[in-house]
């Protein structure tokens, strides 16, 4: 029985966005706090931990995230009789977005001129004092744009999870597809509902790297 | 219960592992080798062309790098066909990986022609040379060099993102691995080993267009 696509179909596209927005969330908290701790032993002072981090960035970034996906969801199908989308999408996403993180901030406290890490030490302070009182405070100004600017490919990375079967936004254009058979309105709906999640962050990214840029006189940051 | 790893099953269907690898390699050669030159001529008409193509460029690149390739994907293999264009599932594989590069690359291009000095430009046409001689003789040689550690990184990205064509069935690695899934239900030893293929991928281009990049850049030092 085919329905019309009509305002009902398009609430429940923009309903179903929310899980969208969650498990982004999720994936942001996750992946940030997991990143950060890489991107604190990438710039350590020891080397096998730093070996070891450029070793897992290496490995997730060179594999696709939808391999991420599946390996995780199966690999827990097999322990459980049925994996959990939910627990299968925000445990992939926040492993494959860490690495991206710890990179990106990687980035920024390394564009940090080496001679505060040196007067920081010739001051007496160790490696974490370093860190919370003399790099980070600094790095964290230039670290927003990209940070925000990667939450866009967080977003837009969740409609992988469609594909184990994760009712998101993607998941629900496909649903309703298959029901009202108007796949130009319904993906250009879907696709909409997207760009208005993502496209704010895209700008508010752009213009305060334009305004780092502007007021440290050079070119734009790393990353 | 303990589970008995058996990666025999996917191991003996090795031909169709290998024909899924060439096509997850060809669809991105054929994606760039299409999309490149596109993205140059539309980063050159948004860094120099008039207000309202720029802006139509812009525009273009936006929607495409602020929603997902999921959905590009969908909306080519799906929509395409009720406006009269009928692809096959590579065809149209290959068609949302172009549209998908082309943003992207649009901008690293036009990153690198914003960054030769404009008084080079000037000097250039001081000598009396035309636009087309300028951007051969003076821009494109330094953008080249300027973009190419992004353009290849993007590729790598491109080649991991291809996976996601398989949910259209196109028949690339992903694909072969969810046929193989389905005849052998070692889900995790397919997709296991289908990683560590791709993982050999990206770090085999990667090292080879670093290569290039150093043969091909030597001479600035």
């Amino acid at each position: 029985m085919l329905r019309d696509f009509g305002p009902n179909e398009f609430l429940f596209l923009v309903t179903s966005a929310r899980w969208t927005v969650v498990l982004s969330l999720l994936a942001f908290a996750g992946g940030g706090l997991l990143g950060l701790v890489i991107a604190l032993c990438r710039v350590s002072p020891w080397r096998p931990l730093r070996l070891a981090m450029v070793g897992y960035i290496q490995v997730m970034q060179g594999t696709p995230a939808l391999m991420q996906l599946f390996l995780v969801y199966y690999g827990i199908g097999l322990f459980a009789i049925r994996p959990d989308p939910w627990v299968s999408a925000a445990y992939a996403f926040t492993v494959s977005s860490s690495a991206f993180f710890a990179e990106i901030w990687r980035g920024c406290i390394e564009a940090i001129p080496r001679g505060q890490w040196e007067s920081a030490r010739s001051l007496g302070l160790r490696f974490p004092q370093i860190l919370q009182l003399v790099v980070l405070p600094q790095a964290f100004r230039i670290m927003i744009p990209p940070t925000i600017g990667y939450m866009v490919q967080i977003i837009k990375g969740t409609s992988l999870a469609s594909l184990i079967g994760f009712t998101e936004l993607a998941r629900a254009g496909q649903v309703i597809n298959t029901i009202t058979f108007e796949p130009a309105r319904v993906f250009g709906s879907v696709a909409l509902i997207y760009f208005v999640l993502c496209w704010p962050l895209s700008y508010l990214s752009q213009r305060l790297e334009a305004r780092i840029a502007r007021t440290r006189g050079d070119a734009a940051p790393l990353t | 219960m303990e589970y008995q790893f058996d990666f025999g099953p996917v191991f003996a269907r090795w031909p169709e592992l290998v024909q899924g690898t060439f096509l997850t390699i060809w669809l991105s050669l054929a994606a760039t080798a299409i999309g490149l030159p596109i993205a140059a001529v539309l980063a050159a008409t948004r860094s120099y062309g008039p207000r309202p193509l720029r802006w139509l460029v812009g525009t273009y690149v936006e929607l495409i790098r602020n929603t997902p390739f999921l959905i590009q994907l969908y909306f080519v293999f799906f929509a395409m066909p009720g406006l009269g264009i009928r692809l096959s599932a590579n065809g149209a594989a290959i068609l949302a990986m172009v549209v998908n590069l082309v943003a992207y690359a649009v901008e690293i291009v036009r990153a690198g022609l914003e960054a030769i000095p404009r008084g080079q430009i000037e000097a250039g046409r001081a000598l009396g040379l035309g636009p087309i001689r300028i951007l051969r003789h003076i821009v494109l040689g330094q953008a080249l060099r300027i973009v190419y550690p992004a353009l290849a990184s993007q590729f790598v990205l491109q080649l991991l993102g291809s996976s996601l064509v398989s949910a259209i069935a196109a028949e690339e690695l992903t694909a072969v691995a969810n046929n193989i899934m389905i005849v052998t239900f070692r889900n995790f030893e397919v997709f296991g080993v289908i990683t560590v293929i791709y993982l050999g991928l990206s770090l085999a281009f990667r090292a080879l267009l670093g290569g290039i990049h150093h043969r091909a850049f030597r001479w600035t030092g």
